[in-house]
């Protein structure tokens, strides 16, 4: 369960996030929507913890992100933008590592990497340096890495950047797998069609604030249109991100 | 305090490194191979040159031989071999510019005459000062003429009933007190420099890779997620770096103490104190220094935002800490108390001092060693300031 409560955040004259409120619930995919520079990825620094916000807070599980940013920190997995992945590591290690800042016995986080790459179908690349990945493997290997603690709430930003269609259903499998697990999973996007197709939920932020927030559907009708992509265009009034 | 992160971040680091040929290539090749070679090689060629210089014969050209027949007869009898080519002033110029000929002793023609009528009769002497070793000949064939000059002052002392001791008042004697291990600091005075150098180089890909690295690639914002205190990773960072550092540290002083035992220090008169003694007190006079260089390295490229830019700044902010010893060795500095507070510089003295075969002070040893450690703790500190600062995101 994550809660944004009022975040503000700018950097220097710029206003990136301007009151920006919402939650996103356990057993739910939620899609973080909105176009270019319009704030999405500040937002989720902000619960993720690397940014701490200029006002505001944001709940994780009911602890915060401002008063106690290395408690909040276990019970969230990121995947940040990129997927940055330790190119001298193989796949493995790449997860155990992880594990072993959060604080995994070395047997525990052997076991949880064998499980995470069984559970994600990584065992062909799992023992290969990073080094020569494709983005797919790439992914996987940091989708894992923020799973190895098994944390509650999954905090993806642009997940699904630069992966060609296979990998795109993978992810869309393995995100829907985890909602199912009863897991909070929120994600960043500027893609309507995924949204679209994977989202129970959608926030949608223009110019660092939230225009439309609920399930899908309600989203839909609230702007009187039927496809997310028409709805979308409307809610930001085609600005495009910058802030009016 | 919880170490956890520090000691998972120190093992990855040191193990992703490993695997890291830039790393390898410059914490256990580039200084440890390259500079224990050069130098050896540079003394190598020493040895060469001081064996052939003193005793090989010098060759001159000499313009209008003619004119002074005897003085060429003293110097051919010194060992002086004498090539008559016919150049006027300019000629001559370019003829030693170009290295034609390395010296070119021009007899004017008024020669003969004033020596007969006692008047200073003068030869010109052509060299380049600017190579060491033509250098060398040209002041041995200019005390020959020297020399050949007063044997004829002597003559006309003679033929005028005076004794020619007489107006040779003093007669300087020069006892040089360098030892033979002194002489080989001259000669290996830049090894210190490369020592450190090669330290520093061990721990650079790794500092590099710490923050910039690491942004770059778009892992470190997923590391700051990690519930560890931030400043526990960039010590962790700065743990490896130094680990990488200390490999560096010691390959390399051992390398020099096998590389200049191989040369043959003895036939220069002098030799190099470089036993596996000198090796041990040379890796422990330094040791303290590698925190403060890791710590040093990390914090400057936590500040660049690429790893390109790492490098360059790296390129530079390397050079700065061997300043100090830049100027040491241009004004010859003397080991003093208070250059034991200054890192780096301590520790060149400290070098110096072993390889000549001095004893080290222990009052010096023990402000070096502390005053290095606490200014190492404290960049560390500062270190780990930086990483808890947002901008660190770039």
């Amino acid at each position: 369960m994550l809660e944004a409560r009022d975040l503000t955040k700018s950097f220097g004259a710029i206003a990136a996030v301007r009151g920006v409120s919402f939650s996103a619930g356990d057993g739910r995919i939620t899609g973080l929507l909105g176009p270019n520079g319009a704030g999405k990825s500040t937002t989720l620094r902000m619960l993720y913890t690397v940014l701490k916000p200029d006002s505001g807070d944001a709940l994780i599980d009911g602890r915060s992100v401002v008063a106690d940013p290395l408690a909040a920190r276990r019970s969230i997995g990121v995947l940040s933008h990129g997927a940055g992945v330790y190119n001298h590591l193989t796949a493995r290690e790449n997860i155990t590592y992880f594990g072993e800042l959060h604080g995994l016995s070395r047997a525990d986080r052997n076991a949880r990497a064998a499980e995470l790459i069984e559970q994600l179908e990584m065992q062909p690349f799992a023992d290969r340096l990073a080094k020569g990945f494709s983005q797919g493997q790439r992914l996987k290997t940091a989708l894992a890495r923020a799973l190895v603690h098994k944390p509650r709430n999954l905090l993806l930003d642009e997940p699904t950047n630069g992966l060609d269609v296979m990998a795109v259903r993978g992810l869309r499998k393995i995100l829907a797998q985890l909602r199912d697990a009863g897991h909070c999973v929120l994600f960043s996007s500027h893609v309507m069609q995924e949204v679209e197709q994977l989202c129970d939920e959608v926030v949608v932020i223009t110019g660092g604030q939230v225009v439309a927030a609920g399930p899908l559907a309600d989203v839909r009708a609230r702007a009187g249109n039927l496809r997310l992509e028409d709805a979308f265009v409307s809610l930001t009034d085609g600005n495009g991100g910058d802030a009016k | 305090m919880n170490l956890r992160g520090i000691w998972a971040v120190f093992r990855k680091e040191f193990r992703e490194n490993l695997r890291d040929r830039r790393t390898l290539l410059s914490a256990l090749v580039f200084g440890p191979v390259l500079g224990p070679a050069l130098v050896a090689a540079m003394v190598q060629f020493l040895i060469s040159h001081a064996e052939t210089q003193s005793d090989e014969n010098v060759t001159v050209a000499v313009s209008h031989a003619e004119r002074a027949p005897n003085l060429l007869a003293y110097l051919n009898a010194r060992g002086v071999d004498i090539v008559k080519v016919d150049l006027d002033e300019a000629g001559a110029r370019r003829a030693v510019m170009s290295q034609q000929y390395k010296i070119i002793l021009e007899i004017p023609e008024d020669f003969g005459a004033r020596l007969q009528e006692g008047q200073p009769a003068p030869v010109i002497l052509y060299s380049d000062s600017s190579r060491p070793f033509d250098r060398r000949s040209s002041g041995r064939v200019r005390g020959l003429v020297a020399q050949y000059g007063i044997e004829i002052a002597q003559l006309r002392f003679l033929a005028r009933g005076i004794d020619p001791i007489s107006v040779l008042p003093i007669s300087p004697q020069e006892v040089d007190v360098s030892t033979p291990s002194s002489r080989s600091a001259l000669v290996l005075n830049m090894m210190t420099y490369l020592i450190l150098l090669s330290m520093l180089f061990g721990g650079l890909y790794l500092a590099i890779d710490a923050t910039a690295g690491e942004r770059e690639r778009g892992s470190l914002e997923v590391l700051l997620t990690a519930p560890v205190p931030r400043e526990h990773l960039i010590y962790g960072k700065i743990a490896a770096a130094a680990a990488y550092m200390l490999i560096s540290l010691v390959l390399t002083v051992t390398m020099f103490s096998v590389a200049i035992s191989f040369v043959g220090l003895e036939k220069l008169g002098t030799s190099a104190n470089l036993g596996p003694r000198a090796a041990a007190t040379m890796i422990s006079a330094c040791a303290p220094l590698i925190l403060f260089g890791a710590a040093y390295l990390t914090f400057v490229s936590a500040f660049a935002k690429s790893y390109r830019e790492a490098q360059t700044y790296l390129g530079l902010m390397i050079t700065i800490p061997t300043l100090p010893l830049m100027f040491a060795g241009m004004l010859g500095l003397q080991t003093k108390t208070a250059f034991m507070f200054v890192p780096f510089l301590s520790q060149h003295l400290l070098l110096t001092t072993v390889v000549r075969a001095e004893e080290i002070a222990p009052v010096h040893l023990w402000i070096s060693v502390v005053s290095t450690v606490i200014y190492g703790f404290v960049l560390t500190w500062f270190a780990g300031r930086l990483y808890r600062r947002e901008g660190l995101l770039g």
